[in-house]
Protein backbone atom coordinates (compact mmCIF):
# COMPACT_ATOMS: atom_id res chain seq x y z
CA UNK A 1 0.00 0.00 0.00
CA UNK A 2 1.32 3.40 -0.91
CA UNK A 3 0.27 5.28 2.18
CA UNK A 4 1.67 8.54 3.44
CA UNK A 5 2.97 8.62 6.99
CA UNK A 6 0.19 9.00 9.53
CA UNK A 7 1.08 11.08 12.53
CA UNK A 8 -1.96 10.17 14.51
CA UNK A 9 -3.55 6.80 14.98
CA UNK A 10 -7.09 6.93 13.49
CA UNK A 11 -9.86 6.48 15.98
CA UNK A 12 -11.45 3.11 15.57
CA UNK A 13 -14.20 3.14 18.21
CA UNK A 14 -17.78 2.49 17.10
CA UNK A 15 -18.85 6.09 17.76
CA UNK A 16 -15.58 7.62 16.51
CA UNK A 17 -16.24 6.71 12.91
CA UNK A 18 -14.56 3.35 13.16
CA UNK A 19 -17.75 1.50 12.35
CA UNK A 20 -18.66 1.05 8.70
CA UNK A 21 -22.30 -0.09 8.71
CA UNK A 22 -22.72 -0.13 4.91
CA UNK A 23 -19.35 -1.81 4.24
CA UNK A 24 -18.84 0.64 1.38
CA UNK A 25 -16.44 3.53 1.03
CA UNK A 26 -17.51 7.16 1.35
CA UNK A 27 -17.04 7.77 -2.37
CA UNK A 28 -19.18 4.83 -3.39
CA UNK A 29 -21.97 5.74 -0.98
CA UNK A 30 -22.02 9.30 -2.26
CA UNK A 31 -22.16 8.04 -5.84
CA UNK A 32 -25.19 5.96 -4.89
CA UNK A 33 -26.95 8.92 -3.32
CA UNK A 34 -26.09 11.16 -6.25
CA UNK A 35 -27.58 8.58 -8.61
CA UNK A 36 -30.69 8.42 -6.43
CA UNK A 37 -31.16 12.19 -6.78
CA UNK A 38 -30.54 11.91 -10.51
CA UNK A 39 -33.22 9.23 -10.68
CA UNK A 40 -35.66 11.80 -9.27
CA UNK A 41 -34.73 14.25 -12.05
CA UNK A 42 -35.35 11.69 -14.75
CA UNK A 43 -38.46 10.47 -12.93
CA UNK A 44 -39.81 14.03 -13.03
CA UNK A 45 -39.01 14.30 -16.75
CA UNK A 46 -40.79 11.08 -17.61
CA UNK A 47 -43.75 11.97 -15.38
CA UNK A 48 -44.02 15.28 -17.25
CA UNK A 49 -44.02 13.33 -20.49
CA UNK A 50 -46.87 11.18 -19.20
CA UNK A 51 -48.82 14.27 -18.12
CA UNK A 52 -48.36 16.02 -21.50
CA UNK A 53 -49.28 12.88 -23.35
CA UNK A 54 -52.48 12.43 -21.38
CA UNK A 55 -53.48 16.03 -22.07
CA UNK A 56 -53.48 15.25 -25.79
CA UNK A 57 -55.75 12.86 -27.64
CA UNK A 58 -54.37 9.72 -29.18
CA UNK A 59 -55.00 9.11 -32.89
CA UNK A 60 -57.88 6.72 -32.21
CA UNK A 61 -59.51 9.03 -29.67
CA UNK A 62 -59.31 11.97 -32.08
CA UNK A 63 -60.84 9.88 -34.91
CA UNK A 64 -63.68 8.67 -32.72
CA UNK A 65 -64.76 12.29 -32.17
CA UNK A 66 -65.03 13.00 -35.91
CA UNK A 67 -68.10 12.19 -38.01
CA UNK A 68 -67.79 8.84 -39.80
CA UNK A 69 -67.08 10.34 -43.25
CA UNK A 70 -64.17 12.49 -42.10
CA UNK A 71 -62.27 9.77 -40.28
CA UNK A 72 -58.79 8.85 -41.44
CA UNK A 73 -58.05 5.23 -42.19
CA UNK A 74 -54.27 5.53 -42.00
CA UNK A 75 -52.25 7.32 -39.35
CA UNK A 76 -51.15 10.83 -40.28
CA UNK A 77 -49.10 13.39 -38.40
CA UNK A 78 -51.21 16.20 -36.98
CA UNK A 79 -50.97 18.72 -34.16
CA UNK A 80 -54.47 17.52 -33.18
CA UNK A 81 -53.22 14.23 -31.71
CA UNK A 82 -50.12 12.73 -30.11
CA UNK A 83 -47.94 10.88 -32.65
CA UNK A 84 -47.40 7.11 -32.57
CA UNK A 85 -43.66 6.65 -31.83
CA UNK A 86 -43.30 3.81 -34.36
CA UNK A 87 -44.34 6.25 -37.11
CA UNK A 88 -41.93 8.97 -35.99
CA UNK A 89 -38.82 6.88 -35.37
CA UNK A 90 -38.77 4.61 -38.42
CA UNK A 91 -35.70 5.82 -40.31
CA UNK A 92 -32.32 4.09 -40.52
CA UNK A 93 -29.07 5.66 -41.76
CA UNK A 94 -28.35 4.70 -45.36
CA UNK A 95 -31.91 3.46 -45.97
CA UNK A 96 -33.70 6.60 -47.01
CA UNK A 97 -37.46 6.34 -47.29
CA UNK A 98 -37.60 2.77 -45.95
CA UNK A 99 -40.04 2.20 -43.11
CA UNK A 100 -38.18 0.34 -40.37
CA UNK A 101 -40.09 1.18 -37.20
CA UNK A 102 -37.89 1.41 -34.09
CA UNK A 103 -35.00 -0.45 -35.76
CA UNK A 104 -32.46 2.29 -35.14
CA UNK A 105 -33.48 2.76 -31.52
CA UNK A 106 -33.17 -1.02 -31.06
CA UNK A 107 -29.59 -0.79 -32.31
CA UNK A 108 -28.89 2.08 -29.89
CA UNK A 109 -30.34 0.04 -27.01
CA UNK A 110 -28.13 -2.91 -27.89
CA UNK A 111 -25.03 -0.70 -28.06
CA UNK A 112 -25.74 0.76 -24.63
CA UNK A 113 -26.44 -2.63 -23.03
CA UNK A 114 -23.19 -3.96 -24.54
CA UNK A 115 -21.29 -0.97 -23.14
CA UNK A 116 -22.73 -1.79 -19.72
CA UNK A 117 -21.42 -5.34 -20.04
CA UNK A 118 -17.90 -4.22 -20.99
CA UNK A 119 -18.01 -1.75 -18.08
CA UNK A 120 -18.87 -4.46 -15.57
CA UNK A 121 -16.07 -6.59 -17.08
CA UNK A 122 -13.65 -3.69 -16.45
CA UNK A 123 -14.82 -3.50 -12.82
CA UNK A 124 -14.37 -7.26 -12.48
CA UNK A 125 -10.84 -7.02 -13.91
CA UNK A 126 -10.14 -4.23 -11.39
CA UNK A 127 -11.04 -6.56 -8.52
CA UNK A 128 -8.37 -8.97 -9.79
CA UNK A 129 -5.83 -6.10 -10.13
CA UNK A 130 -5.54 -7.03 -13.81
CA UNK A 131 -4.37 -3.76 -15.34
CA UNK A 132 -4.33 -5.06 -18.92
CA UNK A 133 -7.90 -6.31 -18.79
CA UNK A 134 -9.12 -3.08 -17.17
CA UNK A 135 -7.57 -1.12 -20.03
CA UNK A 136 -9.06 -3.41 -22.66
CA UNK A 137 -12.61 -3.30 -21.29
CA UNK A 138 -12.48 0.44 -20.59
CA UNK A 139 -11.52 1.03 -24.23
CA UNK A 140 -14.46 -1.09 -25.41
CA UNK A 141 -16.79 0.87 -23.13
CA UNK A 142 -15.49 4.19 -24.46
CA UNK A 143 -16.00 2.89 -28.01
CA UNK A 144 -19.59 1.77 -27.41
CA UNK A 145 -20.40 4.96 -25.49
CA UNK A 146 -19.10 7.10 -28.35
CA UNK A 147 -21.04 4.97 -30.83
CA UNK A 148 -24.21 5.60 -28.87
CA UNK A 149 -23.55 9.36 -28.91
CA UNK A 150 -22.97 9.22 -32.66
CA UNK A 151 -26.28 7.38 -33.13
CA UNK A 152 -28.05 9.98 -31.04
CA UNK A 153 -26.51 12.79 -33.09
CA UNK A 154 -27.88 11.13 -36.22
CA UNK A 155 -31.29 10.63 -34.59
CA UNK A 156 -31.46 14.30 -33.58
CA UNK A 157 -30.33 15.50 -37.02
CA UNK A 158 -33.02 13.40 -38.67
CA UNK A 159 -35.67 14.53 -36.20
CA UNK A 160 -34.77 18.21 -36.66
CA UNK A 161 -34.50 18.05 -40.46
CA UNK A 162 -37.60 15.90 -40.96
CA UNK A 163 -38.49 14.14 -44.22
CA UNK A 164 -40.00 15.35 -47.47
CA UNK A 165 -43.61 14.46 -46.50
CA UNK A 166 -43.68 17.19 -43.86
CA UNK A 167 -46.96 18.40 -42.43
CA UNK A 168 -49.51 20.58 -44.20
CA UNK A 169 -50.89 23.32 -41.98
CA UNK A 170 -54.44 24.69 -42.12
CA UNK A 171 -53.34 27.65 -44.28
CA UNK A 172 -51.77 25.33 -46.85
CA UNK A 173 -48.14 26.01 -45.90
CA UNK A 174 -45.89 23.07 -45.07
CA UNK A 175 -43.47 22.49 -42.22
CA UNK A 176 -40.57 20.06 -42.22
CA UNK A 177 -38.87 18.59 -39.21
CA UNK A 178 -39.10 19.81 -35.66
CA UNK A 179 -37.72 22.40 -33.32
CA UNK A 180 -38.90 23.80 -29.98
CA UNK A 181 -41.75 25.77 -31.62
CA UNK A 182 -43.00 23.79 -34.62
CA UNK A 183 -43.09 20.04 -35.07
CA UNK A 184 -43.81 18.03 -38.18
CA UNK A 185 -44.70 14.95 -36.18
CA UNK A 186 -47.38 16.32 -33.87
CA UNK A 187 -47.92 18.77 -31.03
CA UNK A 188 -44.85 20.99 -30.33
CA UNK A 189 -44.71 19.56 -26.81
CA UNK A 190 -43.77 16.17 -28.24
CA UNK A 191 -40.63 17.62 -29.83
CA UNK A 192 -39.85 19.70 -26.72
CA UNK A 193 -39.96 16.63 -24.49
CA UNK A 194 -37.96 14.60 -27.00
CA UNK A 195 -35.19 17.22 -26.93
CA UNK A 196 -35.24 17.61 -23.16
CA UNK A 197 -35.39 13.94 -22.18
CA UNK A 198 -33.05 12.40 -24.77
CA UNK A 199 -30.83 15.50 -24.58
CA UNK A 200 -30.51 15.25 -20.81
CA UNK A 201 -29.74 11.55 -21.13
CA UNK A 202 -27.24 12.22 -23.94
CA UNK A 203 -25.48 14.80 -21.75
CA UNK A 204 -25.15 12.10 -19.11
CA UNK A 205 -23.64 9.70 -21.65
CA UNK A 206 -21.22 12.42 -22.78
CA UNK A 207 -20.11 13.09 -19.17
CA UNK A 208 -19.76 9.33 -18.72
CA UNK A 209 -17.47 9.04 -21.75
CA UNK A 210 -15.34 11.93 -20.46
CA UNK A 211 -15.05 10.21 -17.04
CA UNK A 212 -14.18 6.92 -18.75
CA UNK A 213 -11.40 8.57 -20.75
CA UNK A 214 -10.03 10.11 -17.55
CA UNK A 215 -9.95 6.82 -15.66
CA UNK A 216 -8.50 5.09 -18.74
CA UNK A 217 -5.57 7.53 -18.72
CA UNK A 218 -5.13 6.98 -14.98
CA UNK A 219 -5.20 3.20 -15.44
CA UNK A 220 -2.58 3.34 -18.20
CA UNK A 221 -0.40 5.52 -15.96
CA UNK A 222 -0.74 2.93 -13.20
CA UNK A 223 -2.37 5.34 -10.72
CA UNK A 224 -4.85 2.76 -9.45
CA UNK A 225 -2.31 -0.04 -9.38
CA UNK A 226 -0.09 2.01 -7.07
CA UNK A 227 -3.14 2.94 -4.98
CA UNK A 228 -3.75 -0.77 -4.45
CA UNK A 229 -7.36 -0.84 -5.68
CA UNK A 230 -9.46 0.06 -8.69
CA UNK A 231 -12.34 1.60 -6.75
CA UNK A 232 -12.50 4.62 -9.08
CA UNK A 233 -13.39 2.27 -11.94
CA UNK A 234 -16.18 0.88 -9.75
CA UNK A 235 -17.55 4.36 -9.03
CA UNK A 236 -17.54 5.43 -12.68
CA UNK A 237 -19.04 2.01 -13.43
CA UNK A 238 -21.97 2.76 -11.12
CA UNK A 239 -22.56 6.00 -12.99
CA UNK A 240 -22.33 4.27 -16.36
CA UNK A 241 -24.83 1.56 -15.41
CA UNK A 242 -27.19 4.24 -14.16
CA UNK A 243 -27.07 5.91 -17.58
CA UNK A 244 -27.98 2.54 -19.10
CA UNK A 245 -30.78 2.15 -16.55
CA UNK A 246 -32.23 5.56 -17.48
CA UNK A 247 -32.15 4.58 -21.15
CA UNK A 248 -34.17 1.45 -20.37
CA UNK A 249 -36.92 3.68 -18.95
CA UNK A 250 -36.65 6.34 -21.69
CA UNK A 251 -36.86 3.56 -24.27
CA UNK A 252 -40.05 2.14 -22.73
CA UNK A 253 -41.88 5.41 -22.09
CA UNK A 254 -40.77 7.35 -25.14
CA UNK A 255 -40.51 4.73 -27.86
CA UNK A 256 -42.65 1.77 -26.86
CA UNK A 257 -45.69 2.97 -24.87
CA UNK B 1 -18.10 -5.01 -2.83
CA UNK B 2 -17.93 -5.85 0.79
CA UNK B 3 -14.40 -4.57 1.34
CA UNK B 4 -11.20 -3.75 -0.43
CA UNK B 5 -8.86 -5.35 2.03
CA UNK B 6 -8.85 -8.74 0.34
CA UNK B 7 -8.00 -7.31 -3.08
CA UNK B 8 -4.46 -6.83 -2.03
CA UNK B 9 -3.98 -10.54 -1.52
CA UNK B 10 -3.39 -10.93 -5.25
CA UNK B 11 -0.80 -8.21 -5.23
CA UNK B 12 1.50 -10.08 -2.90
CA UNK B 13 1.42 -13.31 -4.83
CA UNK B 14 1.84 -11.43 -8.12
CA UNK B 15 -0.55 -13.78 -9.90
CA UNK B 16 -3.69 -12.60 -11.62
CA UNK B 17 -6.63 -14.92 -11.01
CA UNK B 18 -8.88 -16.12 -13.83
CA UNK B 19 -11.84 -13.86 -14.64
CA UNK B 20 -15.25 -14.84 -13.26
CA UNK B 21 -17.61 -13.58 -15.93
CA UNK B 22 -20.32 -16.23 -16.15
CA UNK B 23 -22.93 -14.21 -14.21
CA UNK B 24 -22.16 -11.07 -16.27
CA UNK B 25 -22.85 -12.76 -19.60
CA UNK B 26 -25.91 -14.46 -18.16
CA UNK B 27 -27.30 -11.04 -17.16
CA UNK B 28 -26.49 -9.73 -20.62
CA UNK B 29 -28.45 -12.55 -22.27
CA UNK B 30 -31.42 -11.92 -19.96
CA UNK B 31 -31.42 -8.19 -20.83
CA UNK B 32 -31.29 -8.97 -24.57
CA UNK B 33 -34.09 -11.53 -24.37
CA UNK B 34 -36.36 -9.17 -22.38
CA UNK B 35 -35.72 -6.39 -24.94
CA UNK B 36 -36.57 -8.80 -27.76
CA UNK B 37 -39.82 -9.73 -25.99
CA UNK B 38 -40.65 -6.02 -25.69
CA UNK B 39 -40.20 -5.63 -29.44
CA UNK B 40 -42.36 -8.67 -30.11
CA UNK B 41 -45.16 -7.10 -28.06
CA UNK B 42 -44.66 -3.72 -29.76
CA UNK B 43 -45.36 -5.20 -33.19
CA UNK B 44 -47.70 -8.11 -32.49
CA UNK B 45 -50.11 -6.50 -30.03
CA UNK B 46 -52.38 -3.49 -30.39
CA UNK B 47 -51.69 -0.49 -28.19
CA UNK B 48 -53.65 -0.35 -24.98
CA UNK B 49 -53.52 -0.45 -21.21
CA UNK B 50 -52.68 -4.17 -21.17
CA UNK B 51 -49.72 -3.72 -23.52
CA UNK B 52 -48.46 -0.73 -21.54
CA UNK B 53 -48.69 -2.77 -18.33
CA UNK B 54 -46.63 -5.54 -19.95
CA UNK B 55 -44.04 -2.98 -21.08
CA UNK B 56 -43.75 -1.45 -17.61
CA UNK B 57 -43.43 -4.87 -15.94
CA UNK B 58 -40.70 -5.94 -18.40
CA UNK B 59 -38.92 -2.61 -17.83
CA UNK B 60 -38.91 -3.26 -14.09
CA UNK B 61 -37.43 -6.73 -14.76
CA UNK B 62 -34.63 -5.13 -16.79
CA UNK B 63 -34.09 -2.43 -14.15
CA UNK B 64 -33.81 -5.15 -11.50
CA UNK B 65 -31.07 -7.00 -13.37
CA UNK B 66 -29.10 -3.81 -14.10
CA UNK B 67 -29.26 -2.55 -10.52
CA UNK B 68 -28.88 -5.91 -8.79
CA UNK B 69 -26.13 -7.49 -10.91
CA UNK B 70 -24.36 -4.76 -12.89
CA UNK B 71 -24.48 -2.18 -10.10
CA UNK B 72 -23.93 -4.98 -7.61
CA UNK B 73 -26.63 -3.72 -5.24
CA UNK B 74 -27.91 -7.27 -4.59
CA UNK B 75 -24.58 -8.13 -2.98
CA UNK B 76 -24.38 -5.04 -0.77
CA UNK B 77 -25.33 -4.77 2.89
CA UNK B 78 -29.10 -4.73 3.60
CA UNK B 79 -28.95 -1.20 5.01
CA UNK B 80 -27.50 0.14 1.76
CA UNK B 81 -30.09 -1.69 -0.34
CA UNK B 82 -32.95 -0.18 1.68
CA UNK B 83 -31.50 3.33 1.74
CA UNK B 84 -31.56 3.28 -2.08
CA UNK B 85 -34.90 1.53 -2.53
CA UNK B 86 -37.03 3.31 0.08
CA UNK B 87 -36.47 6.87 -1.28
CA UNK B 88 -37.29 5.57 -4.78
CA UNK B 89 -40.79 4.87 -3.47
CA UNK B 90 -41.29 8.67 -3.51
CA UNK B 91 -41.40 8.41 -7.32
CA UNK B 92 -44.31 5.98 -7.08
CA UNK B 93 -46.00 8.41 -4.72
CA UNK B 94 -45.53 11.18 -7.32
CA UNK B 95 -47.13 8.98 -9.97
CA UNK B 96 -50.09 8.09 -7.74
CA UNK B 97 -50.55 11.73 -6.74
CA UNK B 98 -50.58 12.82 -10.37
CA UNK B 99 -53.02 10.07 -11.32
CA UNK B 100 -55.42 11.43 -8.68
CA UNK B 101 -54.79 15.17 -8.95
CA UNK B 102 -53.26 15.26 -12.42
CA UNK B 103 -56.30 16.56 -14.29
CA UNK B 104 -56.57 19.67 -12.08
CA UNK B 105 -52.82 20.23 -12.17
CA UNK B 106 -52.68 19.75 -15.94
CA UNK B 107 -55.56 22.21 -16.47
CA UNK B 108 -53.87 24.89 -14.37
CA UNK B 109 -50.51 24.54 -16.12
CA UNK B 110 -51.96 24.41 -19.62
CA UNK B 111 -54.33 27.35 -18.99
CA UNK B 112 -51.43 29.38 -17.64
CA UNK B 113 -49.54 29.00 -20.93
CA UNK B 114 -52.54 29.74 -23.14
Amino acid sequence: MSQTTTFEQPKTGTWDGGNEPFKASYGKLMMWFFLLSDAFTFGAFLTTYGLARHRHRSFEEAQALLPEAQRLQEFEFSTQWWPIPEKVFNAFPGFHGVDWPLAFVALMTMILILSSVTMVLAVEAGHRMDKKDVQKWLLWTILFGSMFLGCQAWEWTHFIAGDETGMTLADGSKIYGANLIVNQYGPPLFADLFFFITGFHGTHVLSGVVLLILIFINTVNGVYHRRGHYEMVEKVGLYWHFVDLVWVFVFTFFYLV
Amino acid sequence: MASHSHHNEFEHTGEIPKPQTKIIWKTFVILCVVTAIEFAFAFMMDAGTLRNTIFILLTIVKAFYIVAEFMHLKHEVKGLIWSILIPSVLLIWLLVALLVEGTFYGESVFNYFQ
